[in-house]
Order: structure tokens, then sequence, then C-alpha cells
């Protein structure tokens, strides 16, 4: 067991774990943060998709060992309680979303996308969310939501 | 949208409202089945054969009964006579059924079969032991070509039937060979429907836990779209009785036709959760679901058409062969029947003549996939029609509506018997074409073969119908199937005037919550907020018959309705007591019980609901409480339409395809909700073109998957596909009481055939008149290659 110490969704959360142990595991399994989800087990999917000090990861593709001493954030602690980022607005606006399960990753993917090009074309929100796969939408409504959120984020939003 | 959203008055059907579900799937405050951790649980591994067919002559559980963790290790022989799916679609007489057993003792059937399981305190060990389990296989030779399984000599899956052969079911209708004899051409193609993997965004997942306490009922949380169905189905697999089995299908992360089953983990979990008196959990990890979740498609088609030279159908002939897969499933058999009523599409013609055999392999079960049986039927006539226009030389187009239902013909009865109530083929082909723009990629693609351009341009065209609203249940009778088709609501005012919907219907992405409290705030009065929709709990809302083949609102819809008027006239009595008038001079408007001609008279159903409630002011012989129920069996299917139009571009020289624009029309009928309509189209859509680009499970001689995971099956991200230009006529249902029809499976069903029609229309001139699925720079190189008899 390795002991780590991280700041989760704001919160400074102590453990020790195996070494082997994925990030996204000690978050839904030990810290119970089940926001987070599991879409497959080759990194491809992109549903467990967190920030680690700022930066989107897969945190099926990270060990827990790994972020010790890291800020990570989860869909969970994106915004304020009772408060939502201008990506998960825009979400719900464009009805970006249906099942929801792929929602949590693409959500934080996006912010990610944001934080590097506010003013992203079409073409850069696909190429930027290419590691996320929806499988409801045809990522029509989440690249529209995507454009939206951009734009509220630059200040013109309607 | 906006400004029709923000509107309060006048009615809720039709306004493109944000979805209730959102902030919940938004926020990460969500209930998926893998979310639920109960003290005590138990985690399953399985042990999946890794051979697709074999005899298993041994198996050593002893190191994974000595690992850290482990409490049991079960194999076949522990529940020799366990059943882990069933078929409750046998049909025809003389069916041969092969069951799934819940764990294989003696013989592995395909690779993914589950040969043992483990259950320890947590998943890593679980997992852990699993891998120490030990089996020995003696190989057998795996059967995995279907017209290989029906030759003489070949391996037979299951040696006690003594063929490969399933059932063969034929729907003759009129008379093909006297249409064919005086046809002036017959058009033959033969079309590879491949085999797909659904690819749920959530795995398949159950957790059973054990009755405690005074109470004897097992819970069993699982990502089913069936919980009603799953609950009867559980008890007649297991032996518990139905009245002590709870199943609850919480958020549940899509669906697409691969949680329409009962599964052998769903079976495994709630025996043991019984037999060990402790949580069961198993959730599925993608690489086990690429090969233990059920697959969709898989059928060889081949079709004829026979043709006058003017262009007028006549008639035509279907022989399919359809992959089972080793074992038949929940609707194995009857998926590739499902389409057996649409292979005529929208045309008129004086004969069709249906085969289906349906053939075992050493393969995962196929089932039901978005669309089920008519996106295989759909791409047979969309394709076949413009092979005919090739062969005729008659614009795609025009070939179409020469042969086309008019709208003036509606009620129509169409040669496979079904009447379609109503459609508008011109009106929703005028409004594609002037989306696409069709005229002027005419004149480009003309242009470009003038030029001899590399990159040539092609038109897809895909003038689609389609069933839903499964179904009439006297239809399912006549057809075989077990269950009925009706579907239950339940609408309760409660004490305090909140309401409380209670539907049978089972969603996961489709937006039930939000659409249902719209019909239910038109019909009763009450503001969509004030309305909860309760759903995929058979202990809450105890009738259903769930979600699957578009049926939610062609079937439960109706039953809301019927339920919210129940309501409304309950109350109607309470408050012309009340008001002390009768009953039929209480006028009631948005909620409100006035007597005609004195509006001050009047009462809200909301004090009505606490009048019910307290009961101390009811008319004589008048029961207290205030709701209203439904069980609507439907009158007939309905009949969704639309015209699809794709521009493929498609390098001469790399096999190259690429979509430019894609234009869908569709005619839904009424609609509930319009942003839920054009979500549905694009999800549907996104899913048929990667069936005509992207996706295919392939397999090696061995029955190996060779397409196991998302690095080598390629799911479309959003760089693959583009935006979509989507717009509906609207041409009400007359078979549904709101004049709505389904929308979930359209997409898919109408556009695998829209884009294939317009890669091979890019590459007719090279003497190309068919691409294998999926269009892959690979599959169209090669049909170029083969067009000019070259090496490919």
């Amino acid at each position: 067991m390795v002991h780590i110490g991280v700041t989760v969704d704001g919160v400074l959360r102590h453990g020790d774990v195996e070494p082997r142990r994925l990030l996204v595991h000690w978050l839904r399994e030990d810290l119970g943060l089940v926001g987070t989800t599991i879409g497959c087990d080759t990194s491809n999917c992109g549903a467990c998709t967190v920030l680690i000090d700022g930066r989107s990861a897969k945190s099926c593709s990270v060990l827990a060992v790994q972020v010790d001493g890291a800020e990570v954030t989860t869909i969970q602690g994106l915004a304020g309680e009772g408060e939502w980022h201008p990506v998960q607005k825009a979400f719900k606006e464009c009805h970006g979303l249906q099942c929801g399960f792929c929602t949590p990753g693409m959500v934080m993917a996006s912010v990610d996308l944001l934080s590097e090009n506010p003013d992203p074309t079409e073409h850069e929100i696909r190429c930027g969310l290419e590691g996320n796969l929806c499988r409801c939408t045809g990522y029509h409504n989440i690249v529209k939501a995507v454009a939206t959120a951009a734009a509220e984020m630059r200040g013109e939003g309607a | 949208m906006t400004a029709t959203d923000e509107r309060t008055d006048g009615p809720a059907i039709g306004r493109p409202m944000r979805r209730k579900e959102d902030a919940r799937l938004l926020t990460g405050r969500t209930n998926w089945t893998d979310n639920i951790q109960l003290p005590g649980t138990l985690w399953m591994a399985t042990v999946r054969s890794p051979v697709a067919h074999a005899r298993i002559t041994a198996i050593d559980t002893s190191a994974a009964l000595a690992a850290e963790g482990v409490v049991h290790v079960y194999t076949g022989a522990d529940f020799p006579d366990l059943a882990g799916s069933t078929c409750v679609w046998p049909v025809t007489d003389d069916i041969q059924t092969a069951v799934m057993p819940a764990i294989c003792k003696d013989v592995v059937k395909f690779a993914g079969d589950v040969v043992a399981i483990v259950l320890a305190t947590e998943k890593y060990l679980a997992a852990d032991a699993a891998s120490m389990v030990d089996v020995d296989y003696d190989p057998l030779p795996a059967v995995v070509d279907m017209e290989l399984a029906l030759a003489e000599g070949s391996t037979i899956v299951h040696p006690e039937f003594g063929t490969n052969r399933t059932y063969t079911a034929k729907m003759p209708c009129g008379d093909y060979e006297a249409v064919r004899a005086k046809a002036d051409r017959v058009v033959k193609r033969r079309f590879i429907n491949q085999r797909l993997i659904p690819n749920t965004m959530e795995p398949r997942a159950v957790v059973a836990a054990p009755a405690v306490g005074m109470s004897d009922e097992i819970t069993i949380w699982t990502s089913s779209q069936i919980p009603h169905v799953l609950r009867v189905l559980l008890a007649l697999v297991t032996g518990i009785p139905e009245n002590n089995l709870r199943v609850v299908a919480p958020d549940v992360g899509g669906g697409f036709g691969a949680k329409l089953q009962i599964n052998r983990e769903e079976v495994l979990a709630v025996v043991l959760a019984q037999k060990t008196g402790r949580p069961i959990k198993w959730v599925e990890a993608r690489s086990e679901h690429f090969v233990s979740t059920h697959h969709g498609r898989d059928q060889i088609q081949d079709i004829e058409l026979a043709v006058t030279n003017d262009g007028t159908i006549l008639g035509m002939k279907v022989e399919l062969l359809a992959d089972m897969g080793a074992y038949l499933q929940i609707i194995t058999p009857g998926t590739p029947l499902l389409g057996m009523f649409m292979y005529s599409g929208i045309y008129k013609m004086e004969a069709l003549d249906f085969t289906c055999t349906g053939v075992y392999t050493n393969k995962t079960p196929t089932d039901a996939y978005r669309g089920a049986g008519r996106p295989e039927a759909t791409y047979a006539i969309e394709r076949i029609v413009d092979e005919a226009a090739a062969e005729l030389g008659i614009e795609p187009l025009e070939l179409r509506k020469k042969n086309w239902i008019k709208h003036e013909e509606f009620p129509y009865t169409q040669i496979a018997g079904l009447t379609y109530d109503t459609g508008n083929y011109e009106a929703a082909t005028a409004r594609a074409l002037e989306l696409f723009g069709y005229d002027e990629l005419r004149a480009e693609q003309k242009a470009r073969r003038d030029a001899g351009d590399t990159v040539q341009l092609g038109i897809g065209i895909s003038t689609f119908t389609e069933m839903c609203g499964l179904a009439p249940s006297r239809t399912l009778g006549a057809l075989n199937y077990v269950a009925g088709g009706w579907e239950h609501c339940t609408i309760r005012a409660l004490p305090t005037g909140k309401i409380e919907l209670i539907t049978g219907t089972s969603p996961h992405g489709q937006g039930h919550e939000t659409a249902w409290s719209q019909i239910a705030s038109d019909i009763i009065g009450v503001p969509v907020e004030d309305i909860e929709v309760v759903h995929s709990d058979t202990g809450r809302a105890p009738y259903g018959m769930d979600t699957y083949g578009s049926r939610s609102l062609a079937v439960g819809g109706q039953a809301i309705k019927v339920a919210g008027e129940r309501l409304v006239e309950k109350a109607r009595l309470i408050a012309a007591h009340q008001l002390e008038v009768s009953p039929d001079d209480i006028e009631f408007s948005q909620g409100t019980f006035a007597v005609k001609g004195d509006a001050e008279k009047s009462l809200t159903l909301q004090a009505l609901a606490f009048e019910a409630f307290r009961a101390h002011n009811l008319p004589d012989g008048l029961e207290p409480t205030l709701a209203g129920e439904s069980t609507v069996d439907p009158i007939d299917f309905s009949y969704p339409h639309g015209t699809h139009l794709a521009a493929m571009e498609v390098d001469t020289e790399t096999g190259q395809v690429t979509l430019r624009k894609y234009v869908a029309v569709d005619d839904c009928g009424v609609q509930i909700n319009p942003m839920i309509v054009d979500g549905q189209v694009h999800g549907g859509l996104a899913q048929g073109i990667a069936q005509a680009l992207y996706e295919g499970a392939l397999y090696d001689s061995e029955g190996q998957l060779l397409t196991g995971s998302m690095g080598d099956y390629l799911l479309p991200s959003a760089a693959d596909l583009p935006s979509f230009i989507t717009d509906q006529t609207v041409t009400p249902s007359t078979t549904h009481p709101l004049g709505t029809k389904g929308i979930g499976e359209a997409g898919a069903i109408a556009s695998t055939p829209a884009i294939i029609n317009g890669v091979v229309d890019a590459i007719r001139h090279l003497g190309v008149n068919d691409v294998f699925m999926p269009a892959s720079p690979q599959n169209v190189w090669r049909a170029i290659q083969n067009a000019k008899g070259g090496q490919a």
C-alpha cells in the first residue's frame, strides 16, 4: 500500500492504495465519487475524464499513486454547490446529452478544450473531443453545446 | 427555440422543453447500477472461454479458491440445469431452440461463453481469482460462416438437432412467380448486412440484493431496457416466485436493443444472492461487452426486384440467411422477422415472396439492435430500387416517385398486409430536396465526372418508412410471440396537489420524464414541473412492457392520455358535487373545473386532490383518492417515414469516402418535444451511418472476434461525423389518439442505405454496383478494382 494525499474537488483526501489501483476506481469506490463513469477498459471512450491540475485526463489511464499531491476535479466539483459551469448549462440548453453516461467525461474534456482554445471552430471542437465517445447524440448537439459555452465564456452569450 | 421554450401559456405538447433529466446527469448525481454499493457485497467475475468451440475436459478452481478475498468459485457442475437466458419468440412450430446455459458444463459454443464464476469481496480480487481458474479445452471445429454451416458435412453447433438450420420462416404475399414471368427485367443483388456490436456507453451491470428482514423480496438493479419483462423471465428461469422479485432499472446509459435481454449474469446474480444471502454485483468490462452482450444485424440478403422497362415495380423476392450465433436469446430468431413486413418499403407491388432461414454458428448470439429487422429490410429495398434505376436508366428519384404510395391513396394496405394509416412522401421528399440542393449537386456530380476528377461525387437517396408501436397484442400472438404489446399508465393526484405519473415504459436516454410530463400537463392542466414521472421499478410501477422498437410514445403515450382523461373525469364528479351542479355543467380548462357560465365558482385539480384525499365531502358511492389509470392495447402500428439524402465524396484512387452533407426530413406525426425528436434523429443517423462507413464485427475462421475492443471496432467519434441538416414534416397518425408515431429508430433505419447508395452512385461509372459495408477505404478500393477486372 502506498499513502497518497490528493485534493479532490477542493477537499484534501488521504488514502492507502495498492500501487496498481486506477485513479477512477479510487475516486468511485474509495471516495464514493460516483459521478465519474467508466465506459471501457482500453482508454478509448473518455467517459472517465477528469481534470488533473486543470488538464483533462482519462482517470482509467492514471494510477491513483500518480496523482499524489495533485489537484483532481471531477464533474461533481466542477462548479460550486447549486451552481453550474457554462459548459454544463450549454449541454442542457443545446440537448447535448441523452442517456448521460458519457456526459461527465464529455463535459470535462470540453472544459479543458475551451481553456486551451476559447474560440474553437466546429472542426476544432470535433477534433478536440475525438477521445470521448458518445453513442446517443451523434455529437451534433454536443458540438453545438461547446460552441455555445465558448461564446458564453467569451462574454458573447445571448 | 428559446422563445417558445419560455412560453408558459398554451399547450406543453410541441414545445422544445429542456429536459428534467439533465440536472442529475450533468452534475454527476446519477444512480448508475455500478454506483450501488451495498454492505457485504460480493463481486462476481466471469471466466470466459477464449475459444469458439471446445469440449471442457477439466476445470481446476483450487488456486482461485485459495486466493485472497475469494468466497466461492462456481462451475457448470454447480448449476447443471440453470438456463442463462430464454427465448420468448419461437417463430415457427418446428424451430430448434438452443438455450444458453447459465454456466457451460461440457462444451463451450462461442468465444466469450461462461465456464466459471468467482465471488470475492473486492472487484480487483474477483478479477485476480478469475484469471487463476485453470480450464482445459479440447478444441472442436468452429462454425463461423452461415453458408458453410448449412453445407453438407459441416460441424454442427448443437448436435442434438442434426443441423445448423434453426428455422425457416416463409411469408408469400401475392404470386411472385407470376409477376416475375411478366417482368421485363429481374434485378438481382446479394447484400450483406454485417454484424454489429451495440456498444452502449454504459456497459451492462447488475446488483442483486437478497431478501432481508421481514421481506422475502430479492431486489435486482440492472442496466436494462425491460425491468418488467425481465421480472417475469427471471421468475420463470430461476423458479423464484415472481412476487419475491423486484427489478429496478436505475439510470441506464443507453440501450439500443442491447439491453432488451435476459442475461446469464442477471440470472446468476439473482440465484447467488439467494444462495449466499449477500448482495452480488457484476459490472461488465468493455472487453466483455464485445463478446458477451448480444450483437446485431448479420444477414445475407438475396434480393430480386421484378420490374417493367417503364419502371413499374411488380414484385420482390427476399431470401435471407440470418446468423443466430450460438444460442437463442430473448428474440434472437424473431429479430430478422421484425423486418418481414417492411421489405416493400413505401412502394406498391403485386407480390412479395419472403423467406428467412436462421442459422446457428459458434459466435456471440445476435438479437435486437436499433431498428431490429427494419434497417435490414429498408437497406434491401432502398438499395435494390437504386440498382433497378441504374439498370433501367431511370433517375432513382423518379423511379421512387413512380412507385411510391401517393398521398391521396392513404390509408393504403400494402402487399404484406399492413395498412399504412397516413403518409406524405411527396412533402417529405420536396422538403429534403430543397434543403439538400439536389439539382446543384447533380450538376456538380456531372461536372466532376466529365472532368474525370479523382474525387467523385455521389448522391444517396433513402425514402423509407418503418413500423413502430409494438404492438397490437393479437398481432403478436399471431406471430407466435409469447407476450402482449400493451402499455400502462397511472396518474395520481397526491393530497398536496403534486402529480405522480407512473409509466410502464423504461427510458434510457429518450427523455420520457420530460415528454411524458408534457403530455400529462396538457391533459390534466397541471404545470410540467409539478409532475413527477415514475418508471423502471417493478415495485413502484408494477405494470409495463418497457421500451424498445420505438414503442414508448407510440403505445405508452396513448395510456398517458387515457389515464389523464380518467383522472379528470373523476375530479369532475367531485367538483360538480361540491359546486352543487351536474357534472355536465362543469367546464374543465387548464387545471380548473368551473361552473359553465359562472367562472367564479370553480375548483382547481389540486384542491380536488385534497378533497379526494380527506373524503369529507364526496358524492355518494364515489371512492376516495384521485387517480386515473389505463392499460392500452394499440389498435395498429404507426408508420413514420421520411426522405434522407447524402452527398458522398469518394476518392477513386484510395477508396476514401467522405460524407459531405446529410439531410434528413422525417415525419413522425405530431411531435411532443421537437428538441428530443431532433436528438433522436441525430443519434440514429450516427449509428446508421456508422454501419455504412465504420463498424463491422469480424471473425477469423476459428471463430475469434478480431474486432474485440474500441481500438479495433471503429465507433465514430465527433471527428468522424458532420453536423446534420434535419427537419420534419407532420402527417398525424390516425392510429394514435395524439397523432404521434415513433422516432427512436428512424435515423438508424434510413441512413445506412442513403450512405451506400451515395457511395455506389459516386463510382457507378467505374462499373461498381455494390460496396461491402463498412465502406472503408479498403472495401471501396477493392470494389473499384474488382469492377476494373484488376487484382484486388
